[in-house]
């Protein structure tokens, strides 16, 4: 146990997500020795993404105007809707350079353990941004697990009578890995999901 | 078998069903896993949310699954699963099913308020119930409901339905309490109790006795009434509510 300011950091450090005890000392001990400018340029960039950061207004991706930059460009098809469930998730699609649609981003996945149901989502907003007709295809890209799945199949059950297009992203197997590796679910969904060549 | 800090952890092996899966770290989730054998139990499975991970979509919610773990001093660890029945797949594709599916597993473990105690009727119910649920024979919230009555009378607190829950006076009687503890005669209602429709108490019958035939014929108001009746009794003997059980989606959408 320390006193003031470092046992002060190591407190604030250690109620970060997966930083334990331990991990917070050593970064408390870094900080304290690393050069001043490095220090100060840290903390106003934790102050700055507190108060420049919000949500963009239309697909509630991160912005630094009402507006995210993928939602304010002009290219972008808006026939073609990406369904997320994270923030993160939009980097990740973005980085394929294969999709040239627009997001939305959903603030999660259906979980009833966790509490979470539609209603705590962004699920509403979206059933608005389908309502105007412009929309001709519904990506569902949530993430390939019980939560997503479920969600995805929410989603689909609300959409389809409007006759947008929906789709899933195809679950498969990774590139560059052994088949003999594969686990079952994924080897079959694999087979579900085969196209001809 | 204990974990002696400083010896080489030793394994354990038991089918389970899986209960829950929570975020840990960059790459790891935390696994619930209700076991024939061992009871609750709670071991960390690593690099499970990477996509190269060779077990993770093993260790899904409502999986049935043959599991090995190294005890630990607090959260044990996987070493290694194979898929006995992995039903999630059942469910993903069927809202409704998928929630009812959620409020099994979560009052599951919270009638398994301790660790690594055996509840081998527990488990057989909840395993049985989930298997009810894939194969879709029964309507899904009937499935949930009897699992529910089921539950209660395994802990010991079903509602009394063919005699008064206070003065035991057997017989059918019209007027139900949850805080009496069921269906109770005119003489012990207390203020405020509900009269559920007849065929309501006897859709209760069925479900917690397995008479299916009854159960799938009732009609659509019975069963609502049922089920607001055994959400009722369930939440009024559990210390907090459950969270899936409102978000049960009991095909109502408008």
């Amino acid at each position: 146990m320390y006193e003031g300011a470092i046992q002060d950091l190591i407190d604030e450090l250690g109620r970060l997500p997966g930083i334990g005890p331990k991990s917070a000392q050593r970064l408390a001990f870094h900080v304290l020795s690393a050069d001043p400018i490095d220090v100060r340029r840290l903390a106003a960039s934790l102050v700055k993404v507190k108060e420049v950061v919000k949500f963009c207004t239309i697909c509630f991706n991160v912005a630094e105007d009402d507006k995210c930059r993928i939602c304010r460009d002009p290219r972008r098809s808006d026939e073609i809707l990406c369904v997320v469930e994270e923030p993160k998730d939009v980097v990740a699609i973005e980085r394929t350079n294969e999709f040239r649609g627009r997001y939305h981003v959903l603030g999660g996945a259906i979980n009833p353990l966790e509490g979470v149901g539609p209603d705590n989502l962004r699920v509403r907003e979206l059933m608005q941004r389908l309502a105007d007709g412009e929309v001709k295809e519904l990506i569902l890209a949530t993430d390939p697990n019980t939560e997503g799945e479920a969600t995805a199949t929410y989603i689909a059950l609300l959409v389809k009578p409007m006759g947008i297009t929906v789709s899933r992203l195809a679950s498969g197997l990774p590139v560059g890995g052994d088949l003999e590796y594969a686990d079952e679910i994924t080897l079959g969904r694999a087979f579900e999901g085969r196209r001809t060549i | 078998m204990a974990y002696v800090p400083g010896m080489r952890r030793p394994l354990q092996r038991d089918d389970a069903v899986v209960l829950r899966v929570q975020k840990l770290g960059e790459s790891d989730r935390i696994i619930t896993l209700l076991t024939r054998r061992h009871g609750r139990i709670r071991a960390v499975a690593r690099g499970v949310r990477k996509m190269t991970s060779r077990y993770g979509a093993r260790l899904e919610p409502f999986g049935h699954v043959d599991v090995q773990w190294a005890l630990g001093s607090g959260l044990h660890t996987i070493s290694q699963v194979e898929g006995l029945a992995l039903l999630g797949k059942h469910f993903v594709e069927d809202y409704p099913r998928y929630t009812a599916a959620c409020a099994i597993m979560e009052t599951a473990e919270r009638l398994t308020s301790e660790e690594d105690q055996p509840a081998l009727r527990l488990f057989l119910l909840t395993l049985g119930a989930l298997r009810a649920l894939a194969d879709g024979e029964h309507a899904g919230t009937l499935v949930l409901d009897a699992y529910l009555l089921r539950a209660m009378a395994h802990e010991g607190w079903a509602p009394a339905l063919a005699e008064c829950a206070v003065c035991a006076t057997p017989g059918r009687h019209r007027a139900f309490s949850v805080a009496a503890g069921g269906c109770v005669c005119p003489n012990c209602r207390p203020p405020g109790a509900a009269h559920p429709h007849p065929l309501t108490i006897d859709l209760m019958i069925a479900l917690l006795g397995g008479d299916w035939k009854t159960a799938d014929a009732a009609e659509p108001a019975q069963r609502r009434e049922c089920s607001g009746l055994v959400a009722a009794h369930l939440q009024w003997h559990m210390e907090r509510a459950l969270r899936s059980l409102p978000l049960v989606d009991r095909g109502e959408r408008t």
